[in-house]
Formats: C-alpha cells, sequence, structure tokens
C-alpha cells in the first residue's frame, strides 16, 4: 500500500481508541442550555442591543432595525419543526485531517464544546405542520458552516435517507463555502452531494432548498442551488464568490444590494422571498402540494 | 532553487555550448548538462509542480486538441445567453472514436489571454459545456474534458448570470449522463470551475499539473492571512498528480518528458493520447447504467471521516 494510504489506516486505528468526547446526544444538552450566554445581544447593521430573550420572541429580528439575526441550527429546527417532531440522525461523524494540518483538530474540538454540535450540518426527521419530511440545517456559527467530508457526508446522506423513507427534503443553507483545511476532499463533496441530490430527484422526490444568510462558494455551486423550489431569507447574502473576492479581482465597489436574495430573485435564481414568520407555513403549503399517497 | 531557475540555467548552458561550435570541452559539457537534468530536474517539490503548471510555454488545451483530434470542429454558444471564449467545444475523432471534446483554453500570448479571460469561466461557459455534454448523450459519443484553469471567474457579471448555478446544474447533469466520461488535468485544477468539468468516469492527471481547491496564494491568505507564504502553502495542500493518485481522488498520471510538457510536446501529447485511449477502451465495455453507476460511487467514496458507533446515543429528543 502507498504512504498516504497507511497514514489513513494508521490514523483510523489511533481515532479508535479516542474517548467519547459527547456523554449524551448533543441536539438534546443544547435544547436544554435555551437562552444563549449573555442577556444583551448587538446588531450587526445598527449597533444597538437587543434583550436575547424579546429577540427570540420576535422571531430574531432586530426590534430597532429589522435585520435578521442568523439563527443556530438547533434554533431553526425548533422553529421550523413541529414540537416533538425531530429525530436526529447521523451523529458522530468525525473528519480524519487529510491534510495533516497543525491545529486543525483541536480547532474543530474548540467548536464543537463551544457549539454543541458534531458538525457545521444537522439532520433527521421531522415534521412541518404534520407533513413528514427530512430536514437538514447547517449552522454557520461552525467554522462558517463550511463543507468538509462530513458535512458532505452528512448532506448525502440527508437525501439517501429521504429515498429510504420515501419522504421530502427541506434544507437550510448557511455556508461559508467549502472547508479550506480539507483541501481537494472538499471540493470533491461538491460532487457527492450533487449527486446524492440527482439520485433523490431522479426517484421522484420533492427538495426544497431554503438559502439563508449566508450561502456562498461551494454549496451555493452544489446542493444548495438545486432545489426543485428555491426559497431564501430576505436580505440573505448568496452568491459564488464573495464580495470581497469580486472587489479585489475588478478594482470597483460593488452596487448597493450585490449579491442579496432580492437581488438573485429579480435576476431569476430564486422563487420566493419568504419573510421568517411566513417561512413555517410556505414550507408545509408547499410539502403538501407535493404528498405523495404511495 | 526552483525549477525556473534551473530551467533558465539550463537554457544558458546550452545556449553557451552552441556558440562554443564543435571542439573536444562541448562534448563535456554536453555530459553534464546531461547529468545535471537528471539529478535537478526529477527533483521536483510542490511548489516546483505549481509554477511548471502554469508555465507560459506549456502546451495549452487547444495544443493537445490539434494534436490528438486533426479533423476537431469547434462549436459555439450556449443557446442562452452568449459565447464563453474560456471554454473550446466541439467533436472530434481520436485514432477513429468520436469524442466530444470540452476543454478550458488559456491564451498563449497576452492578447489571447485576455480575449479568453486567463481560462477563468463566465457562466455561459459552463452552460455551453453542458450543451455541448447533453448532445454527446443524444448521439451516443463519449465525452473528453480537458481541465486548465485557475477558477471560475469572480465577477459582476457572472454573479448576476448564476456561477453557482452554472456550476451545481453541470454537476447534477453529469451524475446523470450515460456516456463514458473522461477528464485530463494538463495544467491548473482550480476550484469548482475546474470540478465543473471534472465529475467523470476517470481523471487522469498530468504529472506536472496541478488540482487544488484553491491557488496556493489563496489558500495561504485564507489559513495563514499571508499570501506570500504560497510556496509554504502548495507542500501542505496536496495538490500535486502523486498525491491525489495516492488519494484515489484521480485515476492515472501522465508521464511528461524531463523537465515538464514544453521540453518535448509531441511526446506528451502521444503518451496523453495513449493513457485515454487505455482509458476509454476500458470504459467501452460498461453499459450506460454501469457507467452511470460507476461514476456516482466513485464520487459517493469520496471523504475523509469515520464514524463512531453512537448507538448507546440514540440521537432522540425526548
Amino acid at each position: 500500500m502507498n504512504k498516504i494510504g497507511e497514514t489513513i489506516n494508521k490514523r483510523k486505528k489511533l481515532k479508535q481508541n479516542v474517548k467519547l468526547i459527547h456523554e449524551e446526544s448533543i441536539v438534546r444538552k443544547s435544547i436544554e442550555s435555551d437562552v444563549p450566554k449573555g442577556l444583551y445581544e448587538k446588531c450587526p447593521q445598527c449597533g444597538k442591543l437587543n434583550n436575547v430573550k424579546k429577540n427570540i420572541e420576535n422571531d430574531y429580528i432586530c426590534k430597532h432595525c429589522g435585520f435578521l439575526f442568523r439563527m443556530r441550527a438547533i434554533d431553526r429546527i425548533k422553529y421550523i419543526l413541529d414540537e416533538d417532531s425531530f429525530i436526529e440522525k447521523g451523529i458522530g461523524y468525525i473528519t480524519l485531517n487529510p491534510l495533516f494540518q497543525d491545529g486543525y483538530e483541536e480547532k474543530i474540538l474548540s467548536y464543537k464544546k463551544a457549539t454543541n454540535l458534531d458538525e457545521a450540518y444537522v439532520y433527521g426527521y421531522g415534521e412541518i405542520f404534520g407533513e413528514p419530511c427530512v430536514i437538514g440545517v447547517m449552522d454557520s456559527y461552525f467554522l462558517m458552516g463550511s463543507m468538509g467530508s462530513v458535512v458532505g457526508e452528512k448532506v448525502a446522506r440527508t437525501f439517501e435517507y429521504a429515498i429510504y423513507k420515501k419522504l421530502p427534503v427541506v434544507i437550510f443553507t448557511a455556508s461559508g463555502g467549502a472547508r479550506m483545511q480539507e483541501g481537494i476532499f472538499s471540493l470533491m463533496q461538491m460532487a457527492k452531494t450533487s449527486s446524492a441530490v440527482a439520485k433523490h430527484s431522479n426517484s421522484g422526490y420533492f427538495y426544497i432548498s431554503v438559502l439563508t444568510n449566508p450561502t456562498t462558494g461551494g454549496v451555493t455551486a452544489s446542493f444548495a442551488s438545486l432545489g426543485d423550489i428555491i426559497l431564501a431569507e430576505p436580505q440573505a447574502l448568496i452568491g459564488f464568490a464573495g464580495p470581497r473576492v469580486i472587489e479585489q479581482t475588478i478594482k470597483q465597489k460593488l452596487p448597493e444590494g450585490f449579491q442579496k436574495s432580492e437581488f438573485l430573485l429579480k435576476k431569476g435564481f430564486i422563487d420566493k422571498v419568504v419573510d421568517r414568520k411566513d417561512m413555517k407555513k410556505t414550507i408545509a403549503n408547499l410539502l403538501r402540494f407535493h404528498r405523495r399517497y404511495n | 532553487m526552483n525549477i525556473l531557475e534551473k530551467e533558465s540555467k539550463l537554457l544558458d548552458l546550452e545556449k553557451e555550448i552552441t556558440k562554443l561550435g564543435d571542439s573536444n570541452s562541448v562534448q563535456k559539457l554536453i555530459e553534464e548538462v546531461e547529468r545535471y537534468k537528471l539529478i535537478e530536474m526529477t527533483k521536483l517539490s510542490a511548489w516546483d509542480r505549481v509554477l511548471l503548471a502554469r508555465h507560459q510555454k506549456r502546451p495549452k488545451a487547444m495544443d493537445f486538441i490539434r494534436y490528438l483530434a486533426p479533423d476537431f470542429i469547434e462549436l459555439h454558444g450556449d443557446r442562452l445567453y452568449g459565447d464563453d471564449l474560456s471554454i473550446v467545444g466541439g467533436i472530434g475523432t481520436i485514432e477513429g472514436n468520436i469524442f466530444t471534446i470540452i476543454a478550458q483554453q488559456k491564451g498563449s500570448s497576452t492578447e489571447e489571454n485576455i480575449s479568453r479571460n486567463f481560462a477563468m469561466s463566465h457562466p455561459e461557459g459552463y452552460r455551453k459545456a453542458l450543451r455541448l455534454m447533453k448532445q454527446a448523450e443524444k448521439f451516443n459519443r463519449p465525452i473528453l474534458t480537458i481541465i486548465d484553469t485557475p477558477g471560475a471567474y469572480p465577477g459582476i457579471g457572472a454573479e448576476e448570470r448564476g456561477q453557482g448555478q452554472a456550476i451545481a446544474a453541470n454537476l447534477f447533469e453529469m451524475s446523470n449522463l450515460t456516456v463514458p466520461i473522461i477528464a485530463v488535468v494538463i495544467g491548473e485544477g482550480g476550484s469548482g470551475g475546474a470540478l465543473a468539468l471534472g465529475f467523470a468516469n476517470k481523471v487522469l492527471m498530468l504529472e506536472n499539473s496541478i488540482y487544488s481547491i484553491l491557488s496556493p496564494e489563496g489558500y495561504a491568505s485564507i489559513i495563514w492571512k499571508d499570501a506570500s507564504r504560497a510556496e509554504e502553502a502548495s507542500e501542505v495542500m496536496k495538490l500535486t498528480a502523486f498525491d491525489l493518485k495516492d488519494f484515489q481522488i484521480i485515476d492515472d498520471i501522465i508521464k511528461e518528458p524531463l523537465g515538464g510538457a514544453h521540453f518535448d510536446k509531441i511526446k506528451t501529447f502521444e503518451e496523453t493520447k495513449k493513457v485515454i485511449l487505455v482509458n476509454y477502451n476500458n470504459l467501452r465495455r460498461l453499459s450506460r447504467t454501469e457507467l452511470q453507476y460507476q461514476r456516482n460511487s466513485k464520487v459517493r467514496n469520496f471523504g475523509f471521516l469515520q464514524r463512531f458507533n453512537y448507538e448507546h446515543l440514540g440521537g432522540i429528543i425526548k
């Protein structure tokens, strides 16, 4: 066997001895710690302070300027799904650090502890106003929601599970793109997830992709853009290249509202921009329209 | 000393030899040069390969096509918006086998580079590629894609016309195609721009080409916030053909002559042709569904991860 192959096997053996860091279901743990740390949160747009508890009641929208706060994956699941209907799938994947980069595994570990998440993506079975579906949510607080081997694998498994259960898929994307720390493997996740979407689509099942702030890079260029119906939250940044990269390349300022969801709606790449408070109803209706009776 | 400095030193030496005319010392010098070539030009670091992959004189996609398929007919346009010159598409025969050939073309001069946008494609380029691939499927023609791009173009027009959607659509449709697809990386294979043509049954790479998620410069500036550490980045990124072969991301490496493809183009083309045909003959035996299955199951296994046995966790809330 070649050199890297040997190393991979060695690492796999090593990893088997590592103690589990999660004592119980991560999702349950983060649901118990309901209110985030700190009582006030500063709005990135207007700079005014928002009471966190009040903010949650106000759909995570700034009461001063109407800015939509980024939602944690857990909050999103609680917000969209019927109470007690979520069953998490695909826990326990761990990346093997393909570039053998120093500090990457420690970084992942610290994010795991800080966010109470396994990876930047959570999926499972859920019901929306009684409509069953497989729901997947990305969390932009976990390394900018970047897509590495584990996220790619879990996204692919989302669709495979949906095929197995004959269910539609709803995915909320929030990602900075592919994960640079995993090099070529992150790039290949684009092909892997697209291929999984194609398989699900060929079987005749329904897929809603909901783009939230921010969705860029490799995620936009794979499963996020492949929904049968593509919804978006207002004011979300959606694009392939980030605004900073474009500004550096063309050496001029970008126009106001460039790469926002309203802009993409005008250009014809999104079906509908849906307000946060209407999201659940809209998705439930769309699922009902595509209900199958076999 | 990196490969470009070595190369210029070598060229200087050879120039001096021709100046000297014929004498005893010339023979000695020639031998010395040969020895230098063997010792120094075979020890290549990852950064050397990056430099070779971007070499000015390196054969471009059209050079390959002219040699591989002399009867190549170019087809233009995506039928939706326009024609992107950074991607060349058409039909040609390689040793009697009719291929649809889609290639990313860098320019060999500055003017050509500007008209080709340095092989950085806009969405219409990817849509042209997709149109030709669909056409190939209709007529049951194998597809050969030649990859040589720094990445998809980041610009206002590209975003307005849906760069992400265009690449995603390519990946989606390529996973459904039922004809053999062979991809050859001949220079730089950068990010989603390369993958949009690289979702293939067999991915081949020239020995001194690179295939990565982004340029070493970009990697260094993201991870270390310092673009000047590109050389260091290229070493850790595992972007050479040999690393990717070890990872089983690519299937075959095409040998290049000593010092890089530009030293003996004909030899490179011959070798490329040979490897393409070997792979094509293997794929030809597969049926349409087998081809589709092979392509998808190949990418399904890409990933560098492991799953713990989490049975006792259940993963259920309440």
